[in-house]
């Protein structure tokens, strides 16, 4: 393939991670935002959503596109009952102290890692995608017969792939509404400006802080159910989005919802372009590199405005 | 001699005495649980002493075993001149490390550390004709010597191990106990009043960090020689939660803390290998049930209820 087609290919591919990044860094971000808890398990979240996606769809069996759909709804739901549950059981305890809390995180991580490790166990299994035609792209060149265009072999997308993207707008779009426009938004900004404030307001803190851990548990999982027709479920695939999603955060200004959707298309384009072209590892490198700088010499983010 | 004085010495006797009546199997468990002592030794100047806590320290170790296994590889460079080069390299890493990731400081600082360990950890994998990426290399048996002491063998092994640890042990000893210590005790209690009584914080959190990721890169380069493997995992991030779990176990703050954890840990997984291969289980259980009932450890419970003068 030519430079061009290739590059609209990277493009394509890039876009798909960037949607799914988005969901997941969202989920990341607003747990930190609201709650000021680093979920070192958040990668787990988006695993489990991708294995839970695999028990709906083939427990259901029949036509794929009914699995997917119920999967799309059982799934997150399921994810963000079990968050709620381990913040009660776990986080509250700790009194939502930073330092502790990573280190629980890091426990939950590996019980939840392990555990699905030992029932799923090591294989990585498929979910079949609802729909998924070949959608063919043109590309163009010039011939002396003037502007040709042509459908160069390997340049194409699926419409399920389009579909992931609009699906990661859409929620976005819920999320955004829900933070702006909804009562419980509201509720949610209050406890982030200002716990002790809230509390003082009659806000259930710790009820909201319940709902903020699952919530951002079920975005992390609904990104999952999107991608796992297109990768597989499998018990260690939580590892690179935990990573590419604390990059997206600090990135985009850590607790910045708006930023975390800047950064997570920026980052998500950037690691399917270079992957394509270069070497995924040296994607990530340079990824990780750029955000211990930025955390270094600029903490509010990339996109964040400096800290009055 | 003072209590903690005898305490101390008398654990290095008691693991030169063990030797002599050790099982194999426990013999060769005890050398490399030594070695990883060392690691979270290390780790524990930074966590336990200074309150930096780190997620990223795998880098360091990973820093002394590729920096004293690749001049062995490449150039046939002899083990000792090998050894000190990996230190060396640990240190100066560290000392990069701390130059940038200090001037963050709580969850920034964390994964700071985080994201170069991982950016090191990559690399590694990305060089994979240098340093065969995930599968790492062997050092051939006729390269491990020391001395004119052949470092595989298992008694060998065992004293060199012992050595290592009891000079680090007592290095960490000395420092703790020092003015200098003392200031990194202050800082983790109250860095703000720390710097008000005068006291440069910033150069003693570095130099805490220096001798942390230097001891880390020791272990990381004697596990490399007396075990005779070096490979990419000693730079993930697990390995860098092992030895937050070991030091949290054992007691953060307290010299013989990381020893204890270590070994009790390492039993735990050997226990629980026949029951369950998922053996990170165990460590993730482990690390919550201590956040939340025992954040003190075992030697911070002991120095509390019975033992006060313990450093």
């Amino acid at each position: 393939m030519e430079f061009g087609p290739h590059l609209i290919l990277a493009i394509l591919e890039g876009l798909v991670q960037a949607s799914v990044l988005t969901l997941t860094a969202l989920g990341l971000s607003l747990v930190f935002g609201v709650m000021r808890v680093v979920n070192v398990a958040h990668g787990e979240f988006f695993m489990l959503g991708a294995v839970f996606a695999y028990g709906v769809a083939s427990t259901l069996g029949g036509a794929p596109a009914v699995g997917f759909v119920a999967a799309l709804i059982v799934a997150p739901l399921l994810v963000g009952l079990l968050a709620v549950v381990s913040d009660w059981l776990v986080l509250r305890r700790l009194d939502y102290d930073p330092e502790r809390t990573i280190v629980a995180t890091i426990g939950m991580l590996y019980v939840i890692q392990q555990v699905t490790l030992m029932t799923f166990g090591p294989d990585a299994r498929p979910v079949e995608p609802p729909f998924n035609q070949r959608i063919a792209i043109p590309w163009f060149e010039f011939t002396e017969a003037g502007l040709e265009f042509y459908f160069p072999w390997g340049l194409s997308t699926t419409s399920y792939k389009l579909f992931v993207v609009a699906a990661a707008v859409l929620a976005g779009l819920g999320l955004w509404a829900l933070m702006a426009r909804s009562r419980l938004g509201l509720v949610l900004r209050a406890t982030q400006l200002d716990r002790e404030t809230a509390l003082a307001f009659g806000i259930p803190v710790e009820r909201v802080y319940a709902f903020v851990f699952g919530l951002g548990a079920a975005l992390a999982a609904l990104g999952a159910v999107l991608v796992v027709p297109v990768r597989q479920a499998h018990y260690l695939m939580g590892h690179d989005p935990l990573l590419l999603s604390f990059i997206v955060v600090i990135i985009g200004g850590l607790g910045s919802l708006r930023g975390t959707v800047l950064a997570a298309i920026l980052i998500g384009m950037s690691d399917g372009i270079i992957s394509v072209f270069f070497s995924p590892t040296l994607a990530k490198i340079l990824a990780t590199l750029l955000v211990a700088m930025v955390l270094v010499y600029r903490p509010q983010g990339l996109f964040g405005a400096k800290p009055a | 001699m003072s209590r903690a004085l005898s305490l101390h010495i008398g654990l290095i006797a008691l693991l030169f005495a063990l030797q002599f009546v050790l099982p194999a199997y426990h013999h060769g468990n005890l050398a490399r649980i030594m070695v990883l002592a060392v690691y979270a030794m290390g780790y524990n100047v930074m966590f336990g002493y200074t309150g930096l806590l780190s997620l990223g320290h795998a880098m360091f170790f990973a820093a002394g075993m590729y920096g004293m296994g690749l001049p062995m590889r490449l150039w046939e460079l002899s083990a000792g001149p090998a050894f000190l080069l990996g230190v060396l390299a640990a240190g100066l890493l560290a000392l990069l490390v701390g130059l940038l990731a200090l001037r963050t400081i709580g969850v920034a600082f964390m994964i700071v550390t985080l994201m170069f360990s991982q950016a090191l950890f990559l690399l590694i994998l990305y060089f994979n004709p240098v340093t065969r990426g995930d599968e790492g290399f062997v050092l051939p048996q006729a390269s491990r010597q020391m001395l004119g002491f052949d470092l595989s063998d298992a008694g060998i092994r065992y004293m060199a191990a012992l050595s290592l640890f009891a000079v680090c042990l007592m290095a960490v000893y000395r420092l703790v106990r020092s003015p200098t210590g003392r200031v990194l005790i202050a800082i983790r209690e109250n860095e703000d009043r720390a710097r008000m009584l005068g006291y440069d914080t910033w150069r003693h959190k570095l130099l805490a960090v220096v001798v942390s990721g230097t001891i880390c890169g020791a272990a990381g380069a004697a596990y490399g020689l007396l075990f005779g493997t070096v490979g990419a995992s000693f730079a993930d991030v697990p390995f860098s939660i092992l030895a937050l779990l070991y030091v949290l176990l054992g007691g953060p703050g307290t010299v013989i803390g990381p020893f204890i954890g270590t070994l009790f840990m390492f039993y735990l997984r050997d226990l629980s290998g026949a029951v369950t291969d998922a053996h990170m289980l165990v460590a993730g259980v482990v690390l919550i049930g201590l956040t939340l009932y025992a954040r003190r450890g075992i030697m911070g419970v002991i120095r509390e209820r019975w033992a006060p003068w313990l450093p």
